[in-house]
């Protein structure tokens, strides 16, 4: 019933990162290392290039020049190492009305490629507070309630690397508490996390703090 | 490091059968594609009149023409609800090879669009007097056809996604690239009809729908990345 | 790399610059010889009497429709396997002359036909399929329009023109076929057997001027793209051109 431990000694590292849009530079000759078990907050105001950072990282998005690094190899966007390594939630839910609470975090792990049997799945968004949610069609759920079902795919997730867009977005306090929590587990177990967040946000762990939004021209 | 997926092909059926499960929650939208197809043909009598020798010589283009507008009107649901929910960057984001993906959603469009309405086709087609081997061709040939058009439709859908006037500029993409099928199409039942070899069209359709089947998934994987981007 | 360096917007800037009046300068010079020959050397038709010469603007206009959106192709595979933005302007640059030859052709065809076959418009394979490149030329440059970030536009763009040149052969050859289906309908425009070799040369040599034209037209759109988008860098502010 573990998760399975993530293997330690990871590196996140990204040299010379420039990203712009349009005309607007969002970030310039970014370089920072994140290791195992730390976690980078991202800060900035809004349209600060947190977002783009992020999704960056995750390869959705090219940056202008620069490299992002896992294990100090070059990772190339989208390569399936990179999509083998890492889970992103963006700031959308990423969840089907259509589909209960159950059936949204099934489809969700089914692409992940992890096969976790229902049981354990549903003992996960017990675990987040959706006990007596678990069979309701999503558009009932509230938006933090949504969120939620993404921090139970947290809590089954065993990919090392995870970046998280404003995940606490919409979530009262007990659901931060679980966030917090969860993160502060993938961290002991050897995880990295890069968080962007315009709330207020305390984690257990070794933290790094990272302000956007000072380079722009 | 995670461990590498296994059984990638997995990774069609789990696109189709999620397209599927979402396509039937909400069935009223597969039906009125229908509804729409029995209407648009049911225009054309009214406009041309009711002579049965006009309108068998008519029926194929109409049909298929009809069939080409239906399937058109429900491309916008393959990847843009996806896009607005954010399901779509998880589904790029996923281990499992985007080309696939793709192809399961292709799959699950023509199975809940081009297959239905390959089905009525014959209905359709006895209203404007085909008969027996005409019904036949004509069924086949939207059978093999419609899922070129879901593949090309695709390719198109992922370009024009979250663009403005988006769904006027996916048709305007995607009818000139669905000329050829249309004309292979239609052919093959103007063929049987003058009792002419109606074969070559049909091969036609195949050569092109295991092309589409090969090519495709990769050009709409790299539209979507495209997109999001 | 010295071709990397021509790829890039700064330098090929001021290049296209000194360029383009060179292809313009040719391109006059040969549409007026081709013109000459064509209007004045080449012999009356003894079928169709003056108004063949049209062919002389229409058929070098639909050669140039076609080859241009497989050019557009060409630089759409550059912009995508080796991301090159200079390619992609290229391609941007190149789409309204193709659609202007695509759309001559068909204007002029029309004009032709109306004495020849009595009629605007038939629905010949040439022109049928003719029409429908101009289609494909009109949603690319659409396509291009309607996105807003100039990055996804480039390459879905570039996406879009390959697509679209996989399926130019594929429409030619329906568009063909469906004609041979519909037997009757199809009136062959030119005799080619019969056509005289200062014809051909007057054809050649007007097909050489559109393409010399479409060159510098190309390289003076692309100087316009570049110096939009690339407003403020430093390296405009300095340019003097």
């Amino acid at each position: 019933m573990t998760v399975p431990a993530v293997a330690s000694a990871h590196r996140l590292s990204v040299a010379g990162l420039s990203f712009s849009r349009g005309r607007r530079k969002l970030f310039t000759d970014l370089s920072w290392q994140l290791d195992a078990g730390e976690a980078l907050i991202l800060r900035g105001a809004n349209g600060s290039g947190k977002t783009s950072l992020l999704r960056v990282l995750s390869g959705l998005t090219a940056a202008d020049s620069g490299e992002v690094k896992w294990n100090d190899r070059s990772w190339a966007p989208l390569s399936s190492a990179q999509r083998a390594t890492m889970l992103y939630l963006g700031h959308v839910n990423a969840i089907k009305d259509e589909l209960s609470a159950a059936e949204n975090l099934a489809e969700a792990l089914a692409f992940d490629g992890l096969q976790i049997d229902a049981a354990m799945q549903r003992d996960a968004l017990r675990r987040v507070g959706l006990a007596d949610r678990l069979d309701l069609q999503a558009r009932r759920l509230s938006q933090g309630q949504k969120r939620r079902i993404g921090l139970a795919r947290l809590a089954l997730s065993s990919k090392p690397l995870w970046l998280l867009d404003e995940p606490t977005n919409a979530l009262d306090s007990e659901g931060v508490e679980i966030f917090v929590e969860l993160v502060g587990k993938h961290l002991e177990q050897g995880g990295l996390a890069c968080i962007a967040t315009h709330l207020p946000l305390v984690l257990a762990g070794k933290v790094r703090e990272l302000a956007l939004g000072e380079t722009s021209a | 490091m995670s461990a590498a997926i296994e059984a990638p092909e997995r990774a069609i059926w789990l696109a189709a059968a999620r397209d599927l499960r979402l396509g039937f929650r909400s069935r009223a939208e597969l039906i009125q594609a229908l509804v729409f197809l029995v209407l648009v043909v049911s225009l054309f009598p009214l406009a041309i009149g009711p002579e049965s020798a006009i309108l068998k010589r008519v029926a194929a283009g109409v049909v298929w023409v009809a069939a080409l507008l239906s399937v058109l009107l429900t491309l916008p649901r393959l990847f843009s609800a996806d896009h607005a929910d954010g399901t779509l960057e998880q589904l790029v984001l996923s281990p499992y090879p985007l080309p696939l993906i793709a192809a399961g959603k292709i799959l699950a469009h023509w199975l809940m669009a081009g297959l239905p309405l390959s089905v009525i086709a014959p209905l359709l087609g006895l209203q404007f007097g085909l008969a027996g081997e005409e019904l036949v061709v004509l069924t086949v040939s939207l059978m093999l056809g419609t899922p070129i058009l879901s593949m090309i439709g695709a390719i198109g859908a992922a370009l024009t996604l979250g663009v403005r006037g988006g769904s006027i500029l996916m048709a305007l993409l995607v009818l000139p690239l669905y000329i050829p099928v249309l004309i292979f199409g239609a052919g093959a039942v103007e063929q049987v009809m003058a009792s002419i070899d109606y074969s070559a069209n049909l091969s036609l359709l195949g050569a092109g729908l295991l092309f589409g089947a090969l090519a495709s998934p990769f050009a709409v994987a790299t539209a979507l990345r495209i997109s999001l981007d | 790399m010295n071709l990397y360096k021509y790829a890039a917007p700064a330098t090929f800037y001021p290049l296209a610059a000194s360029l383009w009046p060179w292809f313009a300068g040719i391109a006059a010079v040969l549409a007026m010889a081709g013109l000459y020959m064509g209007f004045f050397v080449a012999p009356t038709d003894f079928q169709q009497g003056e108004v063949y010469r049209v062919i002389f603007i229409h058929v070098p206009a639909a050669w140039m429709g076609m080859f241009i959106y497989l050019v557009m192709a060409g630089y759409g595979v550059m912009a995508l396997a080796f991301n090159t933005r200079l390619s992609a302007m290229m391609m941007q640059a190149l789409a309204p002359t193709g659609a202007m030859f695509t759309a001559l052709a068909l204007w002029t065809g029309a004009l032709w036909g109306k004495p020849t076959w009595g009629t605007y418009w038939v629905w010949d394979a040439r022109m049928t399929s003719t029409l429908i490149l101009l289609f494909l030329y009109i949603g690319f440059m659409a396509l291009n329009n309607a996105i807003e970030d100039r990055r996804r536009a480039d390459k879905a763009s570039a996406l879009l023109a390959i697509v679209g040149s996989i399926n130019i052969p594929i429409i030619y050859f329906s568009v063909k076929w469906w004609n041979t289906l519909h037997q009757g309908m199809s009136v062959s425009p030119t005799s080619e057997s019969k056509m005289a070799s200062i014809m051909l040369w007057a054809m050649l040599t007007m097909t050489l001027a559109c393409w010399m034209y479409s060159i510098a037209v190309a390289l003076v759109r692309v100087r316009a793209i570049i110096a939009e988008r690339e407003a403020g860098a430093d390296w405009l502010q300095g340019s003097k051109l």
